[in-house]
């Protein structure tokens, strides 16, 4: 079981202060939602998680500084779903997931049988063994998200970060892509995911952090950040909250009026 | 990364079949180079000569020109191929080749610099070497161009201009040279070619390209990992600055060591890895090995063909691999863009 502690992150990118002061202790087992407005910071504060941003503060995985741990380790430890679907080259399914073994191999050593079983396992999980021939490049855009999912489960770290792993999905695709991170989560995970879809991230994630201007706004469960408040503070508009099942569901309406 | 317990995707060959018909069309062309000659030799002469029992005539020329040019021709062919087979995938660019990044500009300013200033007359060594020199200073100014950005079109720029000041300094050599003699000289080896050459230049190019082979094969699953981008390829582990120093170091030591001895051969580094790409799974450390043997039968044969055509002077093999390069690449960047 994994714990992500962040202490007083700070990211510059450039002169500019991308992300401020965030703190927070994330658990194994739980989904988090990582939201806000586009600018918020969000894929920084992951992307310095990840060490793959500078970042000033501490962030910690089991009270071992991230910035101790090996890039080869850090890679074993955290699996990362980036933004965006490009691929550089049309190589194929099966051999794409397989890219999530390389952690956990040695520079001359070939693919060993639990590798090909993570692989496997990793196809199985996002559905995309009947599609494990084709070239990765020649997918629609949902199957190609589900196969760079795959690839991402294929590392079986205890952390996984995905970044917006819902963008460009239909909406049976989100569902079955916020099912998948939320049985990693219960499997015993710490899945970490930024997402726009407010209604979503409010129906699956067990936690939510919002983010504005690189500044913690709220963290808490879905219902204690989803407010009209903060809705309006941070995103600028007025929404519905309905709360009949238990989780909030938003409907946004319009722009507030500029605050005087 | 094929393994048994994992079938390859049907539609391209088994690795192992691949690099197996590959590995007997080098050794046809390597056979075929010691065989053919402008004197005829029977196979038993050649033969005996090889094992150091053949007579005088035959000796001499099959150990002192055919087979030291047969060697060069694998040699610097194999690290031609696998120069441009691992900077297509490190630049995720299908038309990178050394060339892009000035590394055989450079090495070719360094040889013709030792042509200019007469330099090379010394010693046969004092060419390559300075070539080799000349190739590693122009690693070290696109480091600086590029300074730490992982972009790979940051570094395809400063490698543009890289080249582009090597072509000025080639230029001025040419436009400053003292007689129609000395700048025809510098031409002769521009246009490269491996006639002419003995063991000298092997145990010249021989090191440098085993030592760029070592570093440029040294951790292929890199280049795979670069498919999913920087990011993608640092969150599995990869580290993109010991990469980047380990790959253009192989580049610039085994492609200066094989343009020392045998002049600026362009396109071999560009086509071979589009020719073999269909071949394999197309994952970017597939082709290394196999472009590696295509590199070093295409310019066997390449060498041999500038044999046998008939022509006044002898055609330099540069100008050949462009003539054979241009339609090679027309066919499978035809093929190639409907697949993409």
């Amino acid at each position: 079981m994994v714990t992500l502690s962040l202490d007083k992150v700070n990211v510059k990118l450039g002169q500019r202060p991308v992300v401020r002061d965030v703190s927070a202790r994330l658990e194994a087992g739980t989904l988090v939602g990582v939201i806000g407005p586009n600018g918020a910071g969000k894929s920084s504060l992951i992307r310095a998680i990840l060490a793959l941003v500078r970042s000033e503060g501490h962030i910690a995985l089991d009270d071992r500084d991230t910035a101790r741990i090996g890039r080869a380790a850090l890679a074993r430890a955290m699996a990362y779903l980036p933004q965006g679907q490009t691929l550089h080259w049309p190589v194929s399914v099966e051999r794409l997931v397989g890219l999530g073994r390389l952690p956990h191999l040695g520079p001359m050593s070939r693919i060993s049988e639990a590798d090909t079983k993570a692989i496997e396992r990793a196809m199985t999980r996002a559905d995309v063994i009947a599609l494990r021939t084709r070239a990765a490049t020649e997918l629609s855009g949902g199957e190609r998200a589900r196969v760079l999912l795959a690839r991402a489960l294929a590392v079986e770290a205890p952390v996984l970060i995905a970044d917006e792993p819902l963008a460009s999905l239909d909406p049976g695709h989100q569902i079955d892509v916020m099912n998948l991170l939320v049985a990693e989560a219960r499997a015993g995970a710490l899945v970490i995911a930024v997402l726009h879809d407010l209604t979503m991230a409010a129906r699956y994630c067990d936690r939510l952090i919002l983010l504005d201007r690189g500044a913690l706004i709220a963290d808490g469960r879905p219902g204690e950040v989803l407010t009209q408040d903060h809705l309006r503070d941070v995103y600028g508009v007025e929404a519905i909250i309905k709360t009949e099942t238990g989780r909030p569901a938003v409907t946004t309406l319009w722009r507030s009026p500029p605050r005087v | 990364m094929h393994t048994k317990g994992v079938r390859p995707p049907p539609g391209h060959p088994r690795r192992y079949i691949v690099i197996g018909v590959l590995g007997m069309l080098a050794m046809l062309a390597a056979l075929s180079s010691l065989l053919l000659g402008p004197v005829a030799l029977s196979p038993e002469r050649i033969l005996e000569a090889l094992v150091g029992h053949g007579d005088a005539i035959a000796s001499t020329i099959v150990l002192e020109l055919r087979l030291p040019r047969t060697l060069l021709g694998l040699i610097v062919g194999a690290m031609l191929g696998l120069s441009g087979a691992v900077l297509q995938g490190f630049l995720r660019n299908p038309l990178a080749e050394p060339a892009v990044l000035g590394t055989s500009n450079a090495a070719s300013l360094g040889a013709v610099t030792a042509l200019y200033f007469g330099l090379a007359e010394w010693h046969p060594a004092i060419l390559p070497a300075l070539a080799v020199v000349s190739a590693l200073g122009s690693l070290g100014l696109l480091f600086l161009l590029a300074g730490n950005s992982e972009s790979p079109l940051t570094l395809i720029l400063a490698g543009i201009a890289v080249a582009t000041l090597a072509g000025a300094g080639i230029s001025l050599s040419l436009n400053l040279s003292p007689n129609p003699f000395a700048a025809m000289e510098i031409m002769n080896w521009l246009l490269g070619s491996l006639e002419n050459r003995s063991f000298v230049h092997v145990w010249i190019a021989l090191p440098c390209v085993v030592v760029g082979m070592v570093l440029l094969l040294w951790d292929a699953r890199a280049l795979d990992a670069l498919t999913l981008g920087e990011d993608g390829a640092r969150a599995l582990g990869v580290s993109l600055g010991i990469t980047r120093l380990r790959l253009l170091l192989g580049t610039a030591i085994g492609v200066g060591g094989a343009v020392a001895v045998s002049g600026a051969i362009g396109f071999v580094g560009l086509i071979v890895p589009h020719i073999i790409r269909p071949l394999t799974d197309r994952s970017p450390s597939a082709i290394l090995v196999p472009s590696a043997i295509a590199g070093a039968a295409l310019l066997t044969s390449a060498d041999i063909a500038v044999r046998l055509i008939g022509t006044t002077a002898e055609l330099k093999l540069g100008v050949v691999t462009a003539f054979l390069g241009i339609p090679v690449f027309l066919v499978h960047l035809l093929r190639e863009r409907r697949l993409w």
